[in-house]
């Protein structure tokens, strides 16, 4: 095991390092494959971690998108003028303003996403169980309508930014790495951060938070942090798929409430909420299903996925790594007071 | 002595039913202090409105000469007035040790301080507040998995491991063993001349309380009926036909 672990982690990088050239066609898929592990992890830092079921974070990434995009083309041309020419002029942007503009960008995106959770958690944090989930679900739907009513970040056109500049294949692998870098620190910062006594308050929360407010836990500070960290991470990932799909409009792509922002709470149900692996897993797991069914099965594609929603949600709710610590509780370090017939009390 | 926890002519109803009615009371530092009294007589909603469970019709309530009527929950667990509860309430699925850890004092916590892993020394607080409950053996258990009367024992040492001033227990022995009853009194007296934590304590089991508590107070119906030492408690014909229900 202790040599065993060093191992199996120098693999993994060496697999995220070479993956998109040794499928040089799945570019895209594995870029968003860590779209899907990103966005499962953060959604398990409160729906897993600390018991607050968010339907609203699918908000951090349409924001993140409309942010980045906005600093992106900012830097270089006034905006109403670049959303208003809706494709029909020609904004040149030279290579060092598209890179600064990514980069400033996704910073930005992801710093704003986070004060806007801070706010958004002060009003919503004092609503419980699927309380907070209705009303974080009512600010995403809420936001991509104002949105598309903006005329100002295109409205329901949405935003058309500047290509990769050079080689287009390069540039799907600059994405991949873009996302493969942003997951490892995910998910890195996630494996230390669960470690501190940050990480057993929010477990706290979760478990009982009358009990953790009594034992004088800040749990409202808590919360708020937890989801700032999370909305950051969302809004970086919204920031570099707005760069990677070129254009987005606001309903269907930015804030895509049914269809990522249902898929993040599918994958961490099916890899296991509250456990480190189980949303990365259970992201592998639903994105190979989600693919494997549109390529194969085209026209049943959606009541497949629906079908697998509904089966995880009503059969498999504690998802594989849940189910897992049922079998084989050992492997998680569990023990439980053995009665004299030998089942747990 | 000073008085650490101060009611003044506290009330609380619950739409139509007075839970509380003018209630005054105080608790010495250093003490042992009961709150007794027939089952709904209010002694829990006493408690509720002491550590900010819910607001206060009127009244006043101190914690250290400080007003804490208006405070919430946590700000006033902060300030080291803490409770346990009467249907025990711990994190059911985490080990006894991490249950411990969790309930460090963080009152003293900055946020930079919360992402620190704990270190060697809080670990071995852990265990010997484990240990002076008598669940060291069992520390790796699941704490769900533990007896009611263990999970109870728990809930007293991750109370202890909070640091409080004052420690408001509702019912510590209620659901314990009898056998083991004798050896929770003795630790809640060592609580209280060791490590200096005034104790509130509501009970129900007579020779327990009167064994203890330096000062008892009677309520019955939500109304404050006697108070005094226990041997005066004992011998109070009002608080004898408040139990046998001569009211």
């Amino acid at each position: 095991m202790t040599i065993a672990r060093p191992i199996f982690y120098l693999l993994l990088v060496a697999y995220i390092v070479a993956a998109p050239f040794l499928f040089p066609d799945y570019r895209t898929q594995l870029a968003t494959l860590w779209l899907m592990i990103i966005v499962a992890l953060t959604w398990d830092m409160t729906g897993g971690q600390m018991g607050y079921n968010s339907l609203g974070n699918i908000f951090f990434y349409g924001t993140g998108m409309y942010v980045c995009a906005v600093i992106g083309i900012g830097i270089a041309h006034p905006i109403a003028e670049y959303t208003n020419a809706a494709g029909g002029g020609i904004y040149k942007f030279t290579d060092t303003q598209y890179f600064l503009g990514v980069f400033l960008g996704i910073i930005g995106a992801g710093v704003f996403c986070s004060i806007c959770a801070v706010i958004i958690g002060y009003f919503t944090f004092s609503l419980r169980g699927p309380y907070f989930a209705i009303g974080t679900l009512g600010v995403a739907i809420a936001a991509g309508e104002l949105v598309s009513n903006w005329d100002w970040v295109g409205g329901g056109q949405g935003i058309a930014l500047p290509v990769y500049p050079g080689d287009l294949d390069n540039g799907k692998i600059f994405f991949y790495a873009m996302f493969a870098v942003t997951g490892v620190i995910l998910f890195l910062f996630l494996k230390w951060m669960y470690k501190t006594r940050f990480g057993a308050a929010i477990n706290a929360i979760r478990d009982d938070e009358e009990k953790a407010e009594a034992m004088g836990i800040h749990t409202l500070r808590y919360k708020l942090t937890t989801w700032a960290i999370a909305a950051f991470f969302v809004g970086v990932v919204g920031g570099i798929s707005a760069y990677q799909l070129i254009h987005f409009e606001p309903l269907e792509t930015a804030y895509q409430t049914i269809n990522l922002g249902i898929f993040m709470v599918v994958c961490v149900l099916l890899g296991g909420k509250g456990t480190l692996w189980g949303p990365v897993i259970g992201a592998i797991m639903f994105q190979v299903f989600k693919e494997v069914t549109w390529n194969y099965f085209l026209g049943w594609q959606w009541v497949a996925l629906g079908a697998l929603i509904v089966v995880t949600v009503v059969y498999f709710q504690d998802g594989l790594m849940g189910w897992l610590k049922v079998v084989k509780p050992e492997w998680f370090g569990i023990r439980v007071e053995k009665t004299d017939d030998g089942s747990a009390a | 002595m000073t008085t650490i926890i101060e009611v003044n002519n506290v009330s609380k109803s619950f739409g139509g039913v007075v839970a509380n009615k003018d209630i005054s009371l105080s608790v010495q530092k250093g003490s042992i202090t009961g709150l007794i009294g027939p089952n709904g007589s209010g002694k829990t909603t006493m408690f509720n409105s002491i550590v900010g469970y819910h607001p206060i019709d009127s009244g006043s309530i101190k914690f250290e000469d400080k007003e804490i009527s208006k405070m919430m929950v946590p700000e006033i667990a902060r300030l080291g007035l803490l409770r346990t509860f009467q249907q025990t309430r711990i994190y059911g699925e985490m080990n006894c040790v991490e249950n411990m850890l969790i309930s460090q004092p963080h009152r003293k916590m900055s946020l930079r301080d919360a992402f620190n892993k704990n270190t060697k020394a809080d670990y071995e607080r852990a265990d010997q507040m484990l240990e002076f409950v008598g669940l060291y053996e069992k520390r790796f258990l699941q704490s769900g998995s533990l007896s009611f009367g263990q999970q109870k024992l728990l809930e007293f040492a991750m109370a202890l491991m909070n640091e409080p001033t004052c420690l408001l227990l509702d019912e510590p022995t209620a659901g314990i063993n009898p056998t083991l009853i004798n050896g929770l009194i003795d630790r809640l007296r060592r609580a209280n001349s060791e490590f200096g934590i005034t104790l509130f304590i509501i009970e129900h089991n007579m020779r327990v309380i009167m064994n203890m508590a330096d000062h008892i107070y009677c309520l019955a119906h939500g109304e404050m009926l006697a108070e005094g030492k226990p041997e005066d408690i004992q011998s109070d014909q009002r608080v004898i036909d408040a139990y046998l229900g001569a009211h």
